[in-house]
């Protein structure tokens, strides 16, 4: 095992100096160091999603990324996106349309959703479920996951015109 | 939506003005879970914890000869490694039988393996250390010496005298056969027009809840009480199992159930590790926590299915169905599960083929085999997948042989709505079912006609599109003929205690369990109906068995059917309390007075009298001032289970609409239609969202999930990369419909749902593939249905 490392990021619009060890991965560091336990472990490799979190405003998993690579870095969580209120109205579709049932993917779903509706205004269904394809949900069979995304996104596109 | 109501005119608890019941009101708990601020288990941290990690066994069958874990110990941050010999000190072996099961035997099994493994992945020894990485780091150095054995894992040939028999104790592999003759089988299908046969093989999957199975065991020494943390569904069974296996008392032992990451049958179950989790806090004094890593679920976590079945079915030239015979074999690793044994879903197969169909003649075997993989066990729909690919896929061949379609040979077989109360072949007692009435609302739905015209139109063009059509039933609000009677501890009661609290809001304990299926919200639903409180006024206490009335648990698709008619009964004995108090205060009579809007008012004009907060603060503050001799009792408890029928069967029909693509053998599927019949909804949209998930799951099984197995016992699938699940790219919109005949056995009627979806959705899928390919010769009755089986089927690989 090598030394641990010192690293100061930014976490939620708080900054964070912190000593890890190299190995520790991000969502490890968010969770247990920093006790952000929003972002959930769901397979450790990379394929299900649920520990998705945003780095300098691009969605990562964080299973697949080290803490230490995260230094300088601005990382926003679930936390921080609900307390900013910045997906407030995709949380409300989501909370009107049931789309969450135990709740464990909805945290790296929310990230992901709210990544797609950043980049595109007025995704179609196909193209929201092909962009949240890479997030495993075990409970709800994404039909109200899709529409509570396509909801959010008219009603966002309305604000707009 | 069909609603049968008895008496419109007389207005009953579930439909008095602002009731909540058949409405669609957000659950309490999604806030707290959309913000990430959910306690799931895996998030629990307590002082002193120490983390464990299993060493587990790399060979699907072998003796310990010896395991050296000096290095380990010398490890900085290791607490301690704990043997399977060490472990047995503190916590006594099982065996996974129940005795309504007649004939089913299974071996002691241990907590952490002693002298032989007996799956590739049980445990052979604990690290606890101060962190995970730590505990991995240790693990990696404890030297283990095994002497390989022969595994045994082909079911097939698991009975056979040359297999080596896994428990030479139990004198064969064999762990379980029932077999079920009735009415005149030989004579029918002699009598019959057509003959029909075929061998259905079933893959194993699994469940793969996102949250893996997560345990935080806490023995305080000083208290002599183990607190277990656990996403559990069946909290007091896993209080009852500790108490019994750790020589304590249950009231020692507190299970403390908080968000449960994904449940689905997966977390019905004890597991070895657990219980060794549960043990390694006893014996080390301090709080242990096991969170199983993604490689170890699919290890470890129950496998479910895995059945060979060859069907049988006779049919009359008029589409009469004359008779069914079904001969199954499912293996189910090297032990029954405990405490619900894994022998219930071969059980349950006999008791649902053909369970649609008005047919007297029906013969079945059933043979549960031990092998050398990892434990199989009760899944969502325990053997309703397999009963029902089984008897739709027979139906389908039989109506392709007479050329007759598919649709009109179940209308003509189909129990008649108005046939109940009746019992079926294999003894099941029916009380209102309504299998024409759910297939007639299909075709409105799917509007079948016109697909058939397009299916025809494409078939031109060589786009080979197919329908199936899948009727089935299914079982829920189980009473004790499930387990209870069987010797387990493992009640099919459920209890609610309703409160109302000083300042006029609700407190509700119950003994239900919520993993995301919506059980605090239909208990509130319920609650704040019966009482005249809005919802937002009812709070819902569940999973600890310190502060919940004894129950089962959420299991079975029993929360709503059984926990919630006992929230309706309990809440209906203080609505009666709350009364006779107001009563008394305002000089009036109960009968004269109602509640709504969290205030009394006049029954017979709605005028408010009282805030319910008033009455409140009367009887808690001032109950000097109630008139003498008033006792006013602001708490009430009711438990409930279903005495008259040990089950409330429901039904419904499936119909999958897809695009098989001949070259590659990729199915696509495009539209995917379920009516189903659970008696009252007490909230539409969570039905609804319980089935869609429930018809994912079964997509799942048809199309991708399989645990492969090599010859030697290893899993060679087991990553979330390697075995696949459905993602929202591949999956279909759903639409969902409903019949509704409540149960009369309940005040509420509710009958469950959440097996609903997975029950069928295979079937469809099988047949409607089955369907796309007719033209062209290949029927196919394996799932999943990979690429792979697909062109095999097509002759093109
Ligand atoms: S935990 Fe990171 S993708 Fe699954
Ligand atoms: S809600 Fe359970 S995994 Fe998505």
């Amino acid at each position: 095992m090598t030394a641990p490392v010192s690293i100061s990021l930014d976490v939620n619009g708080e900054r964070v100096d912190a000593l890890v060890l190299p190995r520790l991965n991000l969502a490890d560091f968010l969770r247990e160091q920093l006790q952000l336990t929003g972002t959930h472990v769901g397979c450790e490799h990379g394929v299900c999603g649920a520990c998705t979190v945003r780095v300098n405003g691009e969605i990562v998993r964080s299973c697949l990324m080290l803490a230490v690579q995260a230094h300088g870095a601005a990382v926003q969580t679930i936390e921080g996106l609900s307390d900013s209120g910045e997906v407030a109205d995709l949380q409300a579709a989501f909370r009107d349309r049931n789309a969450l049932q135990c709740g464990f993917c909805t945290p790296g779903m929310l990230m992901a959703a709210q990544d797609l509706l950043k980049q595109e205004a007025r995704p179609d269904r196909d193209r929201i479920r092909e962009h949240l394809s890479g997030n495993y949900c075990r409970c709800t069979g994404y039909q109200a996951i899709i529409d509570a995304v396509e909801t959010t996104a008219r009603a966002r596109g309305g604000r707009r015109v | 939506m069909t609603i049968t109501s008895a008496n419109p005119e007389i207005l009953s608890e579930l439909d008095r003005p602002n009731s909540y019941i058949g409405k669609t009101v957000p659950r309490p708990n999604l806030e707290r879970l959309m913000q990430g601020r959910g306690l799931y288990v895996s998030d629990m941290e307590l002082p002193r914890m120490g983390q464990v990690v299993f060493l587990r066994s790399p060979h699907a069958h072998a003796k310990i000869i010896g395991i050296d874990a000096a290095a380990a110990r010398r490890v900085p941050g290791v607490i301690a490694v704990v043997t399977g010999k060490e472990l047995a000190d503190v916590i006594t072996p099982w065996v996974g039988v129940l005795s309504h099961l007649k004939g089913l035997k299974s071996a002691p099994q241990h907590a952490i393996a002693i002298d032989r493994v007996c799956w590739q992945g049980e445990a052979v020894a604990a690290i606890v250390a101060t962190s995970r990485a730590v505990a991995e780091d240790a693990a990696e150095v404890v030297r283990v010496e095994y002497e390989e054995l022969e595994a045994v894992t082909d079911m097939r040939t698991a009975l056979d005298p040359a297999t080596p028999v896994i428990h030479s104790a139990l004198g064969d592999n064999l762990a379980f056969e029932r077999n079920h003759d009735a009415g005149e089988v030989d004579a029918a299908f002699a009598g019959s027009d057509e003959v029909v046969e075929a061998d259905f093989i079933f893959g194993r999957h699994t469940g793969v809840t996102l949250e893996p199975r997560s345990v935080v065991a806490d023995w305080n020494v000083a208290e002599e009480r183990l607190t277990i943390y656990q996403g559990t569904q069946a909290p007091h069974m896993v209080q009852n199992i500790a108490a019994l296996h750790l020589g304590l008392q249950e009231q020692q032992v507190r299970v403390v159930c908080k968000d449960v990451g994904g449940s689905f049958g997966i977390k019905v179950h004890i597991y070895a590790d657990e219980m060794a989790t549960y043990a390694l806090s006893k014996l080390l004094r301090r709080p242990v926590k096991f969170v199983a890593d993604r490689v170890e679920s699919f290890n470890t976590d129950i496998h479910a299915r895995d059945h060979r079945c060859k069907g049988r079915i006779g049919v009359k030239r008029d589409g009469t169905i004359t008779a069914f015979e079904i001969d199954d074999l499912t293996g189910i690793g090297p032990y029954s599960m405990y405490p619900r044994t894994s022998a219930i879903e071969a059980n349950q197969v006999v008791n649902l083929v053909g369970g649609p169909y008005v047919m007297k003649n029906y013969r079945a075997r059933a043979r549960v085999v031990f092998q050398n993989k990892n434990v199989m066990c009760q899944y969502r729909a325990v053997g309703h997948p397999i009963a029902c690919s089984v008897t739709e896929g027979l139906v389908d061949l039989a109506a392709a042989k007479i050329a007759m379609d598919p649709v009109e040979i179940r209308r003509r077989n189909l129990i008649a709505d108005d046939g109940y109360p009746c019992t079926s072949p294999s003894g099941l007692r029916f009380e209102l079912l309504s299998h024409h009435a759910a297939m007639n609302k299909l075709m409105a739905m799917m509007d079948y006609d016109a697909l058939r015209a397009e299916q025809a139109a494409l078939r031109a063009k060589k786009v080979h599109r197919g329908i199936g059509i899948a009727s089935f039933i299914e079982v829920t609000n189980p009473s004790a003929a499930f387990y209870g009677v069987g010797g387990a501890r493992i009640s099919s009661q459920d209890g609610v205690a309703v409160r109302l609290d000083a300042q006029g809001s609700v407190i509700c304990q119950t003994s239900i369990t919520e993993q995301g299926q919506g059980s605090e919200s239909l208990t509130a639903q319920i609650v704040g109906s019966v009482l005249g409180v809005s919802m937002e006024r009812v709070r819902v206490i569940l999973g600890d068995t310190d502060n919940t009335p004894y129950g089962g648990g959420t299991w079975a698709s029993r929360g709503a059917g059984i926990g919630g008619e006992a929230a309706l009964q309990a809440a209906k004995i203080l609505r009666r309390n709350i009364l006779d108090v107001a009563a008394a205060i305002l000089q009036s009579s109960p009968a004269e007075l109602d509640i709504a809007g969290s205030a009394i008012v006049n029954g017979s004009d709605g005028a408010p009298r009282m805030e319910l907060r008033e009455l409140a603060r009367i009887v808690y503050f001032r109950p000097d001032t109630l008139p003498p001799g008033t006792q006013p009792e602001l708490m009430a408890t009711r438990h409930f289970v279903p005495r008259e029928y040990p089950f409330a069967f429901t039904n419904g029909v499936q119909a999958s609409w897809l695009e098989v693509d001949t070259d590659t053998g990729f199915v696509k599927l495009l539209r995917h239609w379920v009516v189903e019949d659970c008696g009252t909804l007490i909230n539409p949209q969570l039905v609804d969202e319980q089935i869609r998930g429930g018809v994912v799951q079964g997509l799942g099984a048809a199309l991708f999930e399989k645990c492969v197995y090599d010859e030697r016992g290893q899993l060679t699938n087991a990553n979330m990369a390697d075995y696949l699940v459905p993602m929202s790219g591949e999956m279909p919109d759903i639409d969902v419909g409903h019949v509704v005949s409540p149960t009369s056995e309940t005040e509420l009627g509710a009958k469950g749902a959440g097996e609903a979806g997975t029950a069928g959705a295979a079937a469809a899928v099988a047949n409607a593939v089955n369907d796309a390919l007719r033209p062209l010769g290949a029927v196919i009755t394996e799932i999943p249905l990979t690429p792979q089986v697909i062109l095999t089927a097509l002759g093109r690989i």
